[in-house]
């Protein structure tokens, strides 16, 4: 394996100047995904800047009620505290259902959003991707795409973005901060992962050389009542095939608020818009849930082997939704 | 944990549990494994593997890695010592994968191309990723699928075909039919420990520092390839972390040997878990047609089975999933085939139950469906075609209990209220439904030689080479020395794993503890005699030698086999096609029970791997490029804890008195039908068959909106 400089740092902005005078640099979170990249000889840095000791492994609240989630806050840390359990709990539900309890000690808030796609095409150098060696091609649409997505993808990559904990804060509207070496910057969780185009090595809106400093939950009371449920193909330890972040706030059965966001479909949590827009006001029943799952897949453009997650985010809508409103009117 | 059900009196060490004796070196990490081992100068080489799935080495860009950091050699090709493949070894001939470097051919994607040794692991990591090699790339085809044109029929380790009786005939009078294609994919071994080994030469002596499941067998391979005197080569393998079938002669052994006589020094060569999935063989993926044809009281007439798996252009290996009905079922005409396709891939080897792993899922499968068209108790169609000889040998069985086992398996499962509808019961959103399955695995015995030491000092010392492979050899095999000596255990230290203790059959077949607990057996007889003279042991001790060559073949022809049947309780979610199983449940007949502790472990571990089978094992092959998609255990699923609901084993007296050692092996029958017996039981609870493994969510959705099978 290559020889890489490792340093630690203790201030974010040491910890900036340092990527800003080295492109060849890379923060280290918990290295739960960079490291197995530089072992599959994806990643190649040329130093390792470790950003687990900053100061940003805070929870608190904010003064409008919402909570502000610190960069370096553990995955464990984040789904264990009260406020997130009470406030948020399907982003508890979320974290808990990725990895494992020793990779969840290590994982970072910040790094999980940075998380690169485990396609199995990205992840093996010897393979053409797109997103690692860019006008390569991308193998996976004549491929093996069984667990590709369906919805926002290009003919030039079809990769999906693998967080479980980036559905539950896009369906709570949380918002990115982060530090440059020209001062600090903020990017809402929708406007944080870029469209694929033809630029899928291309992911996220941040400057060169950001550092995320954390992310704010905005006040959501309907988050309260609400699920995240996964569909794997075993019952732990592995990614989704598709999942569902909800929440819902039911008034004389008719549907006050709602949010819904979908993993493993697309290449970046995807926030389904047009189902909530459609489920808006309306009745809370299963056939108002499938009419607005559908709204939101109409836009699906499966590939052959993956079909059935249309059908499967559909059924989940449906399922989620319905316990979701069971709860709310009890 | 349960208790077992037979009322057999145990007087010795036999049949009593035991922990195993090197337990506390193993959870201290006192135990090396061959990568841990520490040598004096010793030198690491990294394998470098094609990236074209057929064609020719153009060239090896050899001079810029030999100027990186630490880097000694680089073999390949044009450089390495020639060695010869051309010889039958103890199984047959070797897979010519092992024998690296002699060609500039590349048969499959993977194969290895040249080794970089350097002074340390990661340098020759790193010069190994910058080699450059140059390929004729040439198309390939790497597509498996049962109509492939070039496939035929081939005998590996049994016949090809077995036959009697006009089946067409017999079907067209038989009153219910099943026809019905199964296909299982590829899977892989994927032992906890990868492979590897350290070669250096000692005082004129080749050693082997491997982690294998046979010494004298990898030595004896060795010795042929390198055309060495079979005394000049010495290879131990003390502790070996699962092997499954995997572990024989590989390319890093033989690689490490070349190295180290090149360089004069010790070379170790490991493999990657992703060089484990080209390199250390697999099962091969298979499609298997069954065609059951049955009287209305469910008593078969006509019994096809025809099974394709394929191998690599360069070695013939052949999964014999089609042997499975040679021993279970007769039928009035009886078919049976097995074929192999040559396809642009990796060799394919034997994994946990060759043959009636997936073979079993096929019959098991098939068997059901015929329950269900009889409208019969699958239990009760067994027990109505329950062969009185070997369907196709016509030799008697030297003991058949599977009747016993569905009996105290159906008890204890709760077999008897079953609703035999499907798609009735339901918890919340998931859907439930049991299944069951027989089982059946040959029990063989290979010669074996053991010596047995008194020592001055009042213990005993076994010496036989032996691999434990994590079966818990180690320990069964002192408790039989015990029992036969009449002594304690902790009287008796027995040592493994090192060919200069002699011939002895492998880890390998369900056979290793059946072969050497009757060598071990044989040479306490025979010091008993010795001791009995009372002539004193003197300071080295009295030996004895036992070799079981002649006993073994002068045992009577029957057909011996362990038998099991498996039960499984699932719940799917046809929302989500999610499959959990809830309970399992084997029952097995397997002879004497050496140590209940470490057999229980090996009966659930199988049946386990039988959750793996029948849900989530599947390597992926990539069309394009002909190699594999995700082959790293991020991809390549097996159950994980939360998958493993309350599995239990357990077995019923399986006696046979006219067998010398009453032993049997339980390494591979606990996956056999195991598979079977969780499709079964989807199908009882939602309505749908799953012929074909995994049974994934995606397929489970597909064939729910596809409204029927899956198939």
């Amino acid at each position: 394996m290559r020889e890489f400089g490792y340093q630690r740092v203790l201030d974010v902005s040491g910890a900036v100047a340092l990527l800003d005078a080295d492109p060849d640099a890379r923060f280290l979170g918990g290295g739960t995904n960079l490291v197995d990249l530089m072992k599959t000889g994806v990643e190649r840095p040329a130093r390792l800047v470790d950003v687990r000791e900053l100061p940003l492994d805070r929870i608190e609240s904010t003064r409008d009620g919402g909570l502000r989630i610190g960069a370096t806050v553990t995955n464990s840390d984040l789904a264990a505290h009260p406020e997130v359990r009470r406030r948020y709990p399907a982003l508890t539900q979320a974290v808990l259902a990725g990895a494992s309890g020793q990779l969840r000690n290590m994982a970072t808030v910040g790094g999980n959003l940075l998380q690169r796609t485990r396609c199995g095409y990205f992840t093996d150098v010897t393979k053409p991707c797109n997103k690692r060696v860019p006008g390569s091609g991308c193998p996976a649409i004549e491929g093996e795409h069984h667990n590709h997505a369906i919805l926002g993808a290009s003919e030039h990559c079809v990769a999906t973005h693998p967080s479980d904990m980036g559905v539950a804060l896009t369906a709570f509207d949380a918002v990115v901060s982060y530090e440059t070496a020209d001062g600090p910057g903020e990017l809402p969780l929708a406007a944080f992962y870029l469209p694929v185009g033809d630029t899928p090595h291309l992911e996220t809106a941040l400057p060169p050389g950001a550092l995320i400093t954390g992310v704010t939950l905005p006040p959501a009371p309907t988050a309260a009542n609400s699920r995240y449920r996964k569909v794997r193909e075993r019952a732990s330890y592995a990614f989704a095939i598709g999942s569902i972040a909800a929440a819902l706030d039911v008034e004389d059965g008719l549907v006050r608020d709602v949010r819904l966001a979908f993993g493993a479909v697309a290449s970046r949590p995807w926030r389904a818009r047009e189902a909530e827009r459609a489920l808006a006001g309306g009745p809370a029943t299963a056939d108002a849930f499938a009419a607005a799952a559908n709204a939101e897949l109409a836009a699906a453009r499966p590939l052959p082997h993956n079909a059935y997650k249309v059908t499967l985010m559909r059924n989940l809508v449906v399922a989620v939704l319905t316990e979701l409103a069971e709860e709310a009117s009890r | 944990m349960t208790t077992t059900t037979q009322a057999t009196a145990v007087t010795g060490a036999v049949g009593t549990a035991h922990t195993r004796v090197e337990g506390r070196d193993k959870v201290t990490g006192a135990a090396r494994y061959a990568g841990e081992i520490p040598f004096d100068e010793l030198a690491h080489g990294w394998m470098v593997l094609s990236t074209v799935a057929r064609g020719r080495i153009r060239s090896v860009e050899t001079s810029a890695v030999l100027r990186m950091p630490g880097v000694l050699t680089v073999l390949h090709h044009g450089n390495a010592p020639r060695v010869d493949s051309d010889y039958v070894g103890m199984l047959g001939t070797p897979d010519p994968t092992a024998a690296v470097f002699q060609h500039e051919r590349v048969p499959h994607m993977g194969w290895p191309v040249a080794l970089v040794v350097a002074e340390t692991s990661e340098q020759a990591r790193e010069a190994a990723e910058a080699l450059v090699v140059h390929y004729e790339e040439e198309p390939h085809d790497v597509t498996f699928s049962a109509g492939h044109p070039d496939a035929y029929q081939v005998d590996g380790f049994m016949p090809a075909v077995t036959e009697k009786g006009d089946l067409e005939a017999e079907l067209a009078a038989s009153a219910l039919v099943v026809d019905a294609e199964y296909t299982t994919p590829e899977e892989h071994h994927n032992p906890m420990e990868p492979h590897a080994a350290t070669a250096l030469w000692d005082g004129g002596r080749l050693e082997v520092v491997d982690s294998n499941q046979g010494t004298a067998w990898v030595a004896s391979e060795i010795a042929n390839m390198f055309s060495l005197d079979p005394a000049s080569v010495r290879v131990r393998s003390e502790h070996v972390g699962g092997g499954f079938g995997s572990k024989g002669l590989r390319a890093h052994q033989v690689a490490a040997v070349m190295a180290a006589t090149g360089l004069r020094r010790p070379v170790r060569v490991v493999m990657t878990r992703r060089q484990m999935f080209s390199l250390a063989g697999y099962r091969s993926p298979t499609t298997q047609r069954i065609r059951l044809g049955a009287r209305a009281d469910g008593r078969l007439r006509a019994l096809d089975h025809s099974s394709l798996s394929l191998t690599s252009t360069v070695h013939e290996f052949v999964e014999p999933s089609a042997g499975v009905a040679r021993v279970m079922y007769d039928a009035d005409a009886h078919h049976t085939a097995n074929r192999v396709v040559r396809l642009d891939v990796p060799t394919p080897t034997w994994m946990r139950a060759p043959g009636e792993a997936p073979g079993s899922f096929a019959v098991e499968a098939a068997l059901d469906e015929l329950a269900e068209k009889c409208g019969i108790d699958p239990i009760e169609l067994r027990v109505r075609n329950e062969p009185e000889t070997g369907p196709v040998s016509g030799l008697p069985f030297s003991s058949r209990n599977l009747l016993a086992c569905f009996r105290e398996g159906a008890r204890r499962f709760g077999w008897a209220d079953r609703d035999p509808r499907p798609g009735l019961r339901r918890d919340g959103r998931w859907l439930l439904g049991t299944g069951t399955a027989a089982a059946s695995f040959g029990a063989g015995a290979g010669p074996s030689t053991a010596a047995m030491t008194a020592e001055a000092d009042g213990t005993f010392t076994v010496r036989i080479n032996a691999a434990d492979i994590g079966t818990g050899a180690r320990t069964a095999l002192t408790l039989v020395a015990a029992d036969a000596l009449e002594v304690a255990p902790d009287r008796v230290q027995v040592r493994i794993g090192d060919s200069d203790f002699g011939p002895a059959w492998i880890a390998g077949g369900s056979m290793g503890t059946r072969s050497w607990a009757w060598a071990v057996t044989a040479a306490a007889g025979e010091l008993r005699e010795r001791l009995a003279l009372n002539t004193g042991i003197p300071p080295e001790g009295i030996t004895v030698r036992s070799d079981t060559t002649a006993a073994i073949g002068a045992l009577a022809q029957k057909e011996r086999h362990s038998f099991g049947a498996q039960f499984a309780e699932v719940a799917v979610d046809p929302a989500t096609g999610e499959v959990r199983v809830r309970r399992m449940l084997g029952i097995f007949a397997a002879g004497r029970i050496v140590n209940p502790l470490t057999a229980r472990g090996q009966l659930v571990g199988g049946m386990i791997w039988g959750i793996s089978m029948a849900l989530h094992e599947e390597a992926v092959r990539d069309r394009a490029s002909g190699g594999h998609y995700g082959a790293d255990l991020a991809g390549y699923h097996v159950a994980a804890h939360a998958d493993v609901p309350l599995v239990e084993a357990d077995w019923v007296d399986d006696p046979d008195p006219d067998d010398p050692v009453g032993i049997k092996g339980i390494g591979e029958i606990g996956i056999v039908g195991a598979a079977a017996a969780i499709a079964n039981a989807v199908w009882h609870a939602t309505g749908v068959r799953h012929r074909h493994l995994p049974i994934r969510p995606d397929r489970v959705l597909s064939a729910n909106s596809a409204g029927g099978s899956s198939a």
